[in-house]
């Protein structure tokens, strides 16, 4: 997403000494500038992304935040609804379930984040170059590797991953990028598919561009669009996907807290203590809705075609 | 054999070697094919076709939809490889070398495309555009870059305040004109056209049209003139080359064909110009009949035959090949040495 926001960056500078013929010093931080268009563009978006802070906020500065220790366990009040003791009440061992939820932030946004920084840009570095030379033997090898990954149930991938490596949040995300690498890797050549037969692709051979310079400059930008909105899909999926993992404990080592892991915990005791599962559940969903709203934003702020 | 010498540029007093050389030019695509479809006889997009460009010097290629036109102008700056044949571009021939010896030579040989606005990359910004061939080929610093970007707009007629602009804010004409701009660049020696001004308004066409003939009589470029519309193709070019299924027709001065057209396809075409004023001495107009046939399957002997309202015996059965006649190339049984002798 930086670098996406740098390059944005880049273009609303050179627009500001563009507009005479000599370049004038540079008056705004470019980064803000590009900020405040996309704040004034996309209010969803704006939304989506301060609410997103505030889960990283949450993330980061959980110890100071949560009154209690996540781990601890208060024998004498177990199950106990909201109060003002316990704000978001206990769960069945007598834990807070507030200091969990904050502190669970952090499993849940850094296995999601790692995941789709290493399975998207592996990803998206095979599809381009796969749809680039579409029908050659590269695309043939990439694609008949990515058939296999998708053949192979994932579960069974999963099981395979944490075997070989042990439980761990680093081998969590490991195997999860397995399963990402694939779906960005189709979207990803099937654009690139698309993108290599627009004439600007051709005009840029006529130009003499390598293709290295056709793809990183002419593929990439231009592919973008349905990359955010499967990434903001995918990402939802990859939160899930760690709380199953740690459900059946391959994931997340157990006293860990992490929103999926609490999810399924709780709802063991969904009719007697709904509050258990109901407030990760809650976060859960108010991240996941978060980060499509931003992949929506991100989309139509990107494309040219937006601008006044 | 006057052949060669007619082919050659017909610019007086040119001794030079003509800036661009085709040479039995061939162009197959394959068709069909496959595990389990068996493969269709290939389309024949460009049949050998030869023709030279002079430095300086204007050809046109008029030609219905479908004749390869668009197709030879791609051989010729090899975004395509040929199935056969030679284009040799100012003593090198680029059709055998690797794509890393044709790169320093795309920096002298440009392209404008008939969607100018297609052309260009969308995220890209109009000084981005025009920065791009000069950043590929290494050429000045970054200031003289800039400053060259805004001369070019100058020079085709647009405020430099459109380099931070998008393309789709401008329309077809400005597009075009930055079009022009981008193939200017480079500073090239040859620059084909393909459908340059098809896309266009009739007025914004001319203005078009004199920017490029205005740039030529300046920089001396040399232009391959794709286009359909023979008005256009009369007004710029010093001489024509009429395309039919993938052969040259007829070629010559453009004056002289459109005066006096040999080739009975040459003949149709002029008549199927719609005329504004009405003029009682114009040839009767018949209109072609059908279409194009499939260029995969090209009827025998003159690929024409089928359409030709003066066709005779030899036709299904001889490839006319091109003779000269009056100063001009014909490609026609009618036209045959022993015939006319």
């Amino acid at each position: 997403m930086s670098i996406v926001q740098q390059s944005d960056a880049d273009q609303a500078r050179d627009a500001v000494s563009t507009d005479g013929s000599t370049p004038p010093p540079v008056a705004r931080p470019p980064r803000r500038r590009a900020l405040l268009r996309f704040a004034k563009q996309q209010p969803f978006g704006l939304a989506a992304l301060i609410l997103i802070t505030c889960f990283v906020v949450m993330a980061a500065l959980c110890p100071w935040l949560a009154p209690y220790d996540p781990l601890e366990q208060h024998r004498g009040s177990i199950m106990l609804p909201p109060s003002p003791e316990h704000l978001m009440g206990t769960d069945d061992l007598g834990r807070d379930v507030l200091s969990r939820t904050l502190y669970g932030a952090r499993t849940s946004l850094l296995v999601a984040v790692f995941t789709m920084m290493l399975g998207g840009v592996v990803g998206i570095l095979l599809g381009t170059v796969s749809g680039y030379f579409g029908g050659s033997w590269v695309d043939t090898i990439i694609q008949r590797v990515m058939d296999t990954l998708m053949a192979i149930p994932s579960i069974v991938l999963l099981l395979f991953v944490a075997a070989l490596l042990g439980p761990s949040i680093r081998n969590t995300v490991i195997a999860l990028s397995l399963l990402v690498v694939p779906q960005f890797n189709r979207v990803t050549r099937g654009e690139m598919l698309r993108i290599r037969e627009e004439t600007f692709v051709e005009a840029a051979r006529a130009i003499g561009c390598s293709p290295w310079r056709i793809l990183t400059r002419y593929g990439l930008p231009n592919l973008l669009a349905p990359l955010f909105v499967l990434g903001s899909l995918v990402f939802a999926g990859m939160m899930i996907a760690e709380s199953a993992l740690s459900f059946l404990g391959i994931g997340t080592p157990p006293p860990t807290p992490s929103w999926g892991r609490m999810l399924s915990e709780g709802s063991a005791s969904l009719e007697i203590a709904p509050w258990i599962a109901f407030y990760p559940g809650l976060a859960l969903s108010v991240s996941v809705l978060a980060f499509n709203l931003l992949g929506d934003a991100m989309r139509d702020f990107l494309d040219p075609k937006q601008h006044r | 054999m006057t052949l060669s010498a007619t082919l050659d540029s017909r610019s007086q007093g040119q001794e030079q070697a003509p800036l661009l050389q085709v040479t039995d030019l061939v162009k197959h695509f394959p068709v069909g094919g496959g595990l389990l479809r068996k493969e269709s006889p290939p389309v024949r997009a460009v049949d050998g076709v030869s023709f030279s460009l002079g430095r300086g010097e204007t050809l046109g290629l008029v030609g219905e939809s479908g004749s390869g036109k668009s197709t030879l102008g791609r051989l010729v700056l090899r975004l395509l490889d040929p199935t056969a044949g030679s284009v040799v571009f100012d003593g090198q021939d680029i059709t055998t070398s690797r794509q890393s010896q044709v790169k320093p030579l795309r920096r002298r040989m440009q392209l404008i495309f008939q969607d100018p606005v297609s052309s260009f990359n969308p995220r890209m910004t109009i000084e981005e555009l025009l920065l791009e061939p000069m950043v590929v080929h290494g050429i000045g610093t970054p200031t003289e870059r800039k400053r060259r970007c805004v001369e070019l707009l100058d020079q085709v007629g647009l405020a430099s305040s459109a380099l931070a602009k998008y393309p789709h804010q401008f329309s077809g004409g400005q597009a075009q004109r930055i079009g022009i701009a981008r193939a200017l660049t480079t500073d090239p020696e040859l620059l084909v056209c393909d459908e340059a001004v098809s896309a266009l308004d009739v007025s914004i066409q001319a203005q078009v049209l004199n920017l490029l003939k205005s740039i030529q009589q300046e920089q001396g470029i040399s232009f391959l003139f794709i286009a359909h519309d023979l008005n256009v193709v009369r007004y710029i070019s010093d001489r024509v080359c009429v395309m039919y299924l993938g052969k040259l027709a007829e070629v010559g001065g453009s004056d002289q064909i459109m005066a006096e057209p040999r080739h009975p396809y040459t003949q149709a075409l002029i008549r199927s110009i719609p005329a504004v004023t009405a003029s009682s001495s114009r040839v009767e107009r018949i209109p072609l009949q059908g279409e194009i046939p499939n260029p995969s399957r090209p009827p025998a002997g003159c690929t024409f035959h089928t359409r030709c309202p003066l066709r005779f015996d030899a036709c299904d059965q001889d490839v006319p090949t091109l003779h000269e006649r009056d100063g001009s190339l014909v490609a026609c049984h009618l036209y045959r040495p022993e015939a006319s002798a």
